[in-house]
C-alpha cells in the first residue's frame, strides 16, 4: 500500500464507522439504563433507511427534501421505539434479567415483516445527497464528498450526545440510571418517563443512523441483522453505556475492516494470506482481543452490582413419576403418528438438549452464553468429519463428537469465566463467529460454506423410527444428568456463584474453576446435541455454528422460562413446532411468529412454564 | 324409444364418465416445492408467480396422467437442516410426488444429498452451485438452471476479445462467488496465457465495504474487472465505483447484472457498457416467450424477472416428466427426466443424461440506460449446451453412481 491508498482507506474506515458509531451509541445508551439487550436496534436502523427513502421520494431530491427526510425518518423511528418501548417492554420490565430480550426478537420478526409488505421485496437504491454527490480529489484519488461529510457528523453527534449527558437533568438521570437504577428509583424518579425518554433518543440515534446512509447503502430486508451484530460489538469493545467508548471502537473497527480490504492478498514465506477474506470475522477477533485484555471493554467500568429484586425461585426436579409418564408417552409417539411426527420430534429433542444445556449455564450457574452454537455446531461438524474424512463408523463418531466440542469449550471457557455478564455472553458471541468463519473459509476440510453432505446414520438407525429412539435415549440421558448435576454439591456451588460471588469465594468455593468445568460440560453435551442432530439430517453446514443458532436456544429457553427445569424443554418443543406450523400456512409467517412470541411474553412474563406454575400456584392458594 | 344408436349413446358416455369421471374426481398430483422465501424475497416473489402461472396452464390443459397439478410449497428459511425437515415433510405427510425448488447453494446441496439418500427425484430449480450436478451430483437430483461455471463462460468470448492483461476480481466470499472466480480465471487463463490477475477481493455477502474495495481495486489498476456481485452489494460497488471513477477506461464483467432482480433497482445509475448475463424481458420477441410473457403480464400486471422464469421453466419441467415418465413412480420419473426435453420461455432445454444439468441458456449483453432505466443492449443468446465442459471433463467430475 502507498502512503495516499493507506491515507483513503483510513478515510473510508471513519465514514464506515459514522453510522455504527450512531446506532451503537444508541443500543449503549438503551442498554446502560434499561439493561436491555435490544435486538430490534437493527430493525430501526433499518427502518431509519427505508423511512428516509420513502419521504425523499415524498419532498423530491432536493437538498432540503433530502436533509428534511434524514430528520423526519429519525424522528419516526424515535416514535416507534416509543411504541415497542409503551406497548411491550414497559409491561416486563420486572420478568427475569434478558427475558426482553425474547421480545425484542418478536419485535424483529414483527418489523422485517411489516417492511416487506409496506415497501415490497427489490432492494431500493436511494438518491445520492444533493450538491454532495461528486467527489472530492486527496492525493490522486478520489473519496465521495459525502463521505467527509459523515466523518465529520461523528465528532457532532458525539458532541450533542456528551452535551446532552454532562449538561443537562434528563443527562443526569440517565447517568446515575446508568450506575444505580433501582436507587435512581428510591430517589423518587419516574423510571417510567425515564425510561420511555432514553428509548425515543437511543431509537432517533438508530433511525438518524439508517437514515444518513440512504446515499451508500439500498435500502433492504438484510439490513437489521447485518448492523444488530456489529452494533453490539462495538458497543461492548467501548464498554457498555460509555458513548466515548461506542466512538472509539467504531473507528477502530470500521478502519480495520477498511485496511483489510486495502492490505487484500499478501504473500507471506509462499503462503498467500487473504486479509480481504478477514472482512468476515475481523471485528470479533477484535472484540475477542480487547475483552480477553480489557474485561470491561475499552472505556467502560465494571458493572454496578445490581440488586436481585427477587431472588431465583428454587428449582424443582420433576418426580420420577413425571418423568417416566412423558418418557413413556414420547416412546408410543411412533407408534400412533405418522412418520414426519417422529422426523419433528427428533429436531425437538436435539433442540431441547442444545436448550438445556444452554440453560444450565445462563440460568443455575449465572453466565449468559450468546454463543452457545459454537459447541452445537462443532459437535455436529465433528461427528460429521469424524466419519467423513477420518472414515470412523457413525457409532464411533457419534460418541467422539461431544469430547471434541467439549475440548473446544475448554479453551473458549477458559477465557469466558474471566469476565461476567454481558462481557461474558459477547465473548462467548465473538468465540462461536471466530468458529464459525474458520468453518466457513476451511473449504477443503469444512466444504466451506457449503458444508459437509453425506453422513447418513449406520444401517441398523436408518430407520427413522429407530433413529427417533437413539436420539429420544442419549438427548434425555443428556438432560437428565445436566439435571441431576444441578441437585449435587457442584449445582449448589454454581448456583451460590451466581447468586453471591463474594460469599461463595469465602467458603472455599473455587468459583472460577467450578464455572470453567460447567462450560466444558455444557459445551460437550450441546455438542452431543449437534451430533444427533447431524446424522437426522445427513448433512451439515455452517448454519448449525451461526448466530441465529445461538438465537434459536435462547429464544427457547427464555420462552419456555429461565427459571424452571422443565421451561427449557417446553421451549424447544413450542417453539420448533411453532416455526414448522406457522411457516407452513402462511405467507407472512414472521409476523405471524413474532405475534405469538410476543403474546406469549405478555401473558406469561416468567416464560411458558413459568407462568403455569404461577398459575397452579395462584389456584392453590385461592383454594386453601 | 330406446334405439340402439341411443343405447350405444348411453353407453359410451357411461364408459367415458366411468374413465373420465373417477380420474377428475381424484386427488391433484402434489409436487413438493421449498425455497427460502423470505430470505431472498427479491428473486422469488417473482418466481412463485411463475409457479402460479405454470400450474394453471398445465391444468388448463388438462393436467398430466389425468389429474391436476398442485404445488406445495414450504419455506426452507435459508438453513439446510430446516429444508431436509420441511423436505420430508413434503414428501411423508403432503404426499408430494417428488421435490423441486431451493435457491442457495447449500441448501440445493443438502435437499441433493437427501434426494438420494430417499430414492425421490428432485428437480433443483435454481441453485448455481456446479457441485449440485458435478463433485457432488447423484443420480435423482436434476438442475434447470445456467450454472455458475456455465455462465462465467458464457462471458469469456467477449474478455477474450477485449484482450485486457491486468484482471481485477471481486465476488461475494461464499460458493457461487468462489466458484465463478475459480472458473473464470481458469477459463480465461486457458484462452490468454499472459493473463494477470492483480487484485483479488472477497466480501462478506450482503455486507461489502464498498468504498475501501473499490479503492483497493484502484490502487491495483486493473484494464478490467470480473465481478459476481449481485444485491445491495452489487447496487453499493456500482454508485461507489461511479463516484471513485473506478470504472473508467476499465471493462466491467459481472455474473447476473444484467437480471431485472439486481438491475432495476440501479434505475439511472445502471453502469453503460459493462457485460452482463440478465434477461432482457422486454426485448425477445421469440413466440415462446411472447406467449409466457403475455400470460404472465395479463394475469399478475406485473412484467416477469429472472425468477418468474425459473419458477414457470421448473414446473413445466416437473410436469412434462410426469407425462413422460406415465407414472410416479421414482425410477420411472427419474429415467424420464434424464433427456427430457421441454419448451421454456428460454426455447428448447434437455435435461442432460450425461450429468443431469438442463442446456437451458442465458442472454450475455451490455448494459445501456434508457429513459432513466437500466437495461441489456447488444444482446445475444447463448444454448447453455454450447457453455458446458467436454464430456470426458464432466465425467472426470461427476461421480460413479
Amino acid at each position: 500500500m502507498t502512503l495516499a491508498s493507506i491515507l483513503i482507506q483510513l478515510l473510508n474506515g471513519l465514514a464506515a464507522a459514522a453510522s455504527l458509531f450512531l446506532v451503537s451509541a444508541g443500543l449503549s445508551l438503551i442498554f446502560g439504563v434499561t439493561r436491555i439487550v435490544n435486538f430490534a436496534h437493527g430493525s430501526l436502523y433499518m427502518l431509519g433507511l427505508y423511512g428516509a427513502y420513502s419521504l425523499i421520494e415524498f419532498f423530491g431530491r432536493t437538498p432540503l427534501g433530502f436533509w428534511g427526510a434524514v430528520v423526519l425518518s429519525a424522528l419516526a423511528v424515535g416514535l416507534v421505539g416509543i411504541l415497542i418501548e409503551v406497548l411491550v417492554l414497559r409491561r416486563i420490565y420486572r420478568a427475569p434479567e434478558l427475558f426482553q430480550l425474547l421480545a425484542t426478537f418478536a419485535v424483529v420478526l414483527v418489523i422485517k415483516d411489516i417492511a416487506l409488505f409496506t415497501w415490497g421485496a427489490e432492494d431500493l437504491v436511494g438518491p445520492r445527497a444533493p450538491g454532495l454527490s461528486m467527489a472530492v480529489e486527496i492525493m490522486g484519488r478520489r473519496i465521495p464528498a459525502y463521505d467527509l461529510l459523515l466523518i465529520a457528523i461523528g465528532p457532532v453527534v458525539l458532541g450533542l450526545v456528551w452535551l446532552l449527558l454532562t449538561r443537562t437533568r434528563w443527562g443526569a438521570l440517565v447517568r446515575a440510571a446508568t450506575q444505580d437504577r433501582e436507587m435512581v428509583g428510591a430517589l423518587g424518579v419516574d423510571q417510567a418517563k425515564l425510561f420511555t425518554s432514553v428509548f425515543f433518543v437511543g431509537s432517533v440515534l438508530a433511525g438518524l443512523g439508517g437514515a444518513l446512509q440512504i446515499p451508500r447503502e439500498p435500502a433492504n430486508l438484510e439490513l437489521d441483522l447485518a448492523i444488530i451484530a456489529d452494533a453490539f460489538v462495538v458497543t461492548v469493545v467501548g464498554g457498555l453505556g460509555s458513548i466515548g467508548g461506542a466512538f472509539l471502537a467504531a473507528i477502530i473497527i470500521g478502519v480495520a475492516k477498511a485496511f483489510c480490504i486495502g492490505i487484500g492478498t499478501v504473500t507471506w514465506f509462499g503462503f498467500e494470506v487473504s486479509f480481504s477474506k478477514l472482512t468476515l470475522v475481523v471485528e470479533f477477533l477484535i472484540m475477542a482481543l480487547v475483552l480477553v485484555v480489557r474485561p470491561y471493554g475499552l472505556l467502560g467500568k465494571p458493572q454496578a452490582a445490581q440488586r436481585a429484586a427477587e431472588p431465583a425461585p428454587r428449582l424443582q426436579v420433576p418426580s420420577w413419576t413425571f418423568a417416566l409418564v412423558w418418557l413413556v408417552l414420547l416412546a408410543l409417539v411412533p407408534l400412533a403418528a405418522d412418520r414426519y411426527t417422529t422426523i419433528l420430534l427428533t429436531d425437538i429433542v436435539c433442540f431441547a438438549l442444545f436448550s438445556v444445556s444452554l440453560h444450565f449455564i445462563m440460568g443455575p450457574a449465572g453466565m449468559v452464553s450468546f454463543g452457545h452454537a459454537a459447541y452445537f455446531g462443532i459437535g455436529a461438524y465433528a461427528a460429521g468429519l469424524l466419519m467423513k474424512r477420518f472414515g470412523l463408523p457413525m457409532e464411533a463418531a457419534l460418541l467422539l463428537a461431544p469430547l471434541v466440542a467439549g475440548l473446544f469449550a475448554i479453551v473458549y471457557g477458559w477465557f469466558c469465566v474471566r469476565l461476567s455478564g454481558v462481557y461474558l455472553a459477547m465473548l462467548t458471541l465473538a468465540f462461536a463467529q471466530i468458529s464459525w468463519s474458520i468453518v466457513f473459509q476451511w473449504d477443503s476440510v469444512t466444504g466451506g460454506s457449503n458444508g459437509v453432505f453425506g453422513i447418513w446414520p449406520s444401517g441398523w438407525l436408518a430407520d427413522k423410527t429407530a433413529y427417533y429412539y437413539l436420539a429420544l435415549v442419549l438427548c434425555g440421558a443428556g438432560i437428565v444428568f445436566l439435571w441431576r448435576v444441578l441437585f449435587s454439591p457442584f449445582g449448589y456451588a454454581l448456583r451460590a456463584g451466581r447468586d453471591s460471588p463474594l460469599r461463595a469465594e469465602a467458603i472455599g468455593i473455587d468459583l472460577r474453576g467450578f464455572q470453567w468445568a460447567a462450560f466444558v460440560l455444557v459445551g460437550a453435551l450441546a455438542g452431543l446435541a449437534g451430533a444427533v442432530y447431524a446424522f437426522s439430517k445427513g448433512s451439515i453446514s455452517p448454519s448449525s455454528i451461526s448466530i441465529a443458532q445461538s438465537t434459536d436456544g435462547l429464544i427457547m429457553v427464555l420462552l419456555g422460562g429461565v427459571e424452571t427445569l422443565t421451561g427449557p424443554v417446553v421451549g424447544a418443543a413450542i417453539f420448533t413446532w411453532l416455526r414448522d406450523v406457522v411457516a407452513r400456512n402462511t405467507e407472512f409467517w414472521r409476523a405471524v411468529m413474532g405475534g405469538v412470541i410476543l403474546l406469549i411474553v405478555l401473558l406469561f412474563p416468567q416464560g411458558l412454564v413459568g407462568g403455569l406454575k404461577a398459575l397452579v400456584a395462584r389456584w392453590r392458594e385461592q383454594r386453601a | 324409444m330406446l334405439t340402439r344408436n341411443r343405447l350405444l349413446a348411453g353407453t359410451a358416455a357411461l364408459v367415458a364418465l366411468s374413465l373420465v369421471g373417477p380420474a377428475a374426481a381424484q386427488a391433484p398430483i402434489k409436487i413438493g416445492e421449498l425455497n427460502s422465501y423470505k430470505v431472498f424475497p427479491a428473486f422469488l416473489e417473482p418466481y412463485k408467480k411463475g409457479i402460479e402461472l405454470a400450474v394453471e396452464e398445465v391444468n388448463a390443459a388438462g393436467g398430466v396422467l389425468g389429474r391436476k397439478i398442485e404445488v406445495v410449497s414450504r419455506d426452507d428459511n435459508g438453513n439446510p437442516g430446516d429444508a431436509v425437515r420441511v423436505a420430508e415433510e413434503l414428501l411423508s405427510r403432503e404426499g408430494a410426488a417428488f421435490l423441486i425448488g431451493t435457491f442457495p447453494s447449500h441448501v440445493g446441496l443438502a435437499v441433493a444429498d437427501f434426494a438420494k439418500q430417499r430414492k425421490v427425484l428432485f428437480i433443483a430449480a435454481e441453485p448455481l452451485t456446479d457441485k449440485i450436478v458435478w463433485d457432488q451430483g447423484n443420480a435423482y437430483t436434476f438442475r434447470l438452471r445456467t450454472s455458475t461455471y456455465m455462465q462465467t463462460a458464457m462471458l469469456i468470448p467477449d474478455a477474450v476479445k477485449l484482450k485486457k492483461k491486468r484482471w481485477a476480481i471481486v465476488y461475494p466470499n461464499y460458493e457461487y462467488g468462489q466458484s465463478a472466480t475459480a472458473a473464470f480465471k481458469k477459463l480465461l487463463k486457458e484462452k490468454q496465457p499472459d493473463v494477470e490477475f492483480v487484485a483479488e477481493q472477497a466480501t462478506p455477502l450482503g455486507k461489502i465495504d464498498a468504498g475501501a474495495v473499490t479503492q483497493a481495486l484502484a490502487d491495483a489498476k486493473p484494464d478490467a474487472i470480473f465481478s459476481s456481485l449481485f444485491g445491495p452489494d452489487l447496487a453499493k460497488f456500482v454508485r461507489e465505483g461511479q463516484t471513485r471513477g473506478l470504472f473508467k477506461g476499465v471493462e466491467v464483467f459481472n455474473l447476473l447484472a444484467g437480471e431485472p432482480e439486481y438491475l432495476d433497482p440501479l434505475k439511472e445509475e445502471s453502469p453503460e457498457g459493462w457485460y452482463v448475463t440478465g434477461y432482457p424481458w422486454s426485448e425477445l420477441k421469440t413466440p415462446e416467450h411472447t406467449k409466457f410473457l403475455n400470460a404472465y403480464q395479463a394475469k399478475f400486471k406485473d412484467y416477469p424477472r429472472l425468477g418468474s422464469v425459473v419458477g414457470y421453466a421448473t414446473v413445466m419441467s416437473a410436469a412434462e416428466a410426469i407425462k413422460k415418465a406415465g407414472s410416479l413412480d421414482q425410477d420411472k420419473l427419474v429415467a424420464a427426466m434424464s433427456g427430457l426435453k421441454l419448451i421454456t420461455p428460454f426455447g428448447m432445454i434437455e435435461y442432460r443424461p450425461i450429468d443431469h444439468q438442463s442446456t437451458m441458456g442465458a442472454y450475455v449483453g451490455q448494459i445501456g440506460v434508457k429513459d432513466g432505466k437500466g437495461y441489456m443492449k447488444n444482446w445475444r443468446f447463448v444454448d447453455g449446451k454450447d457453455a458446458l465442459p467436454s464430456d470426458a471433463d464432466v465425467q472426470k467430475m461427476r461421480p460413479k453412481n
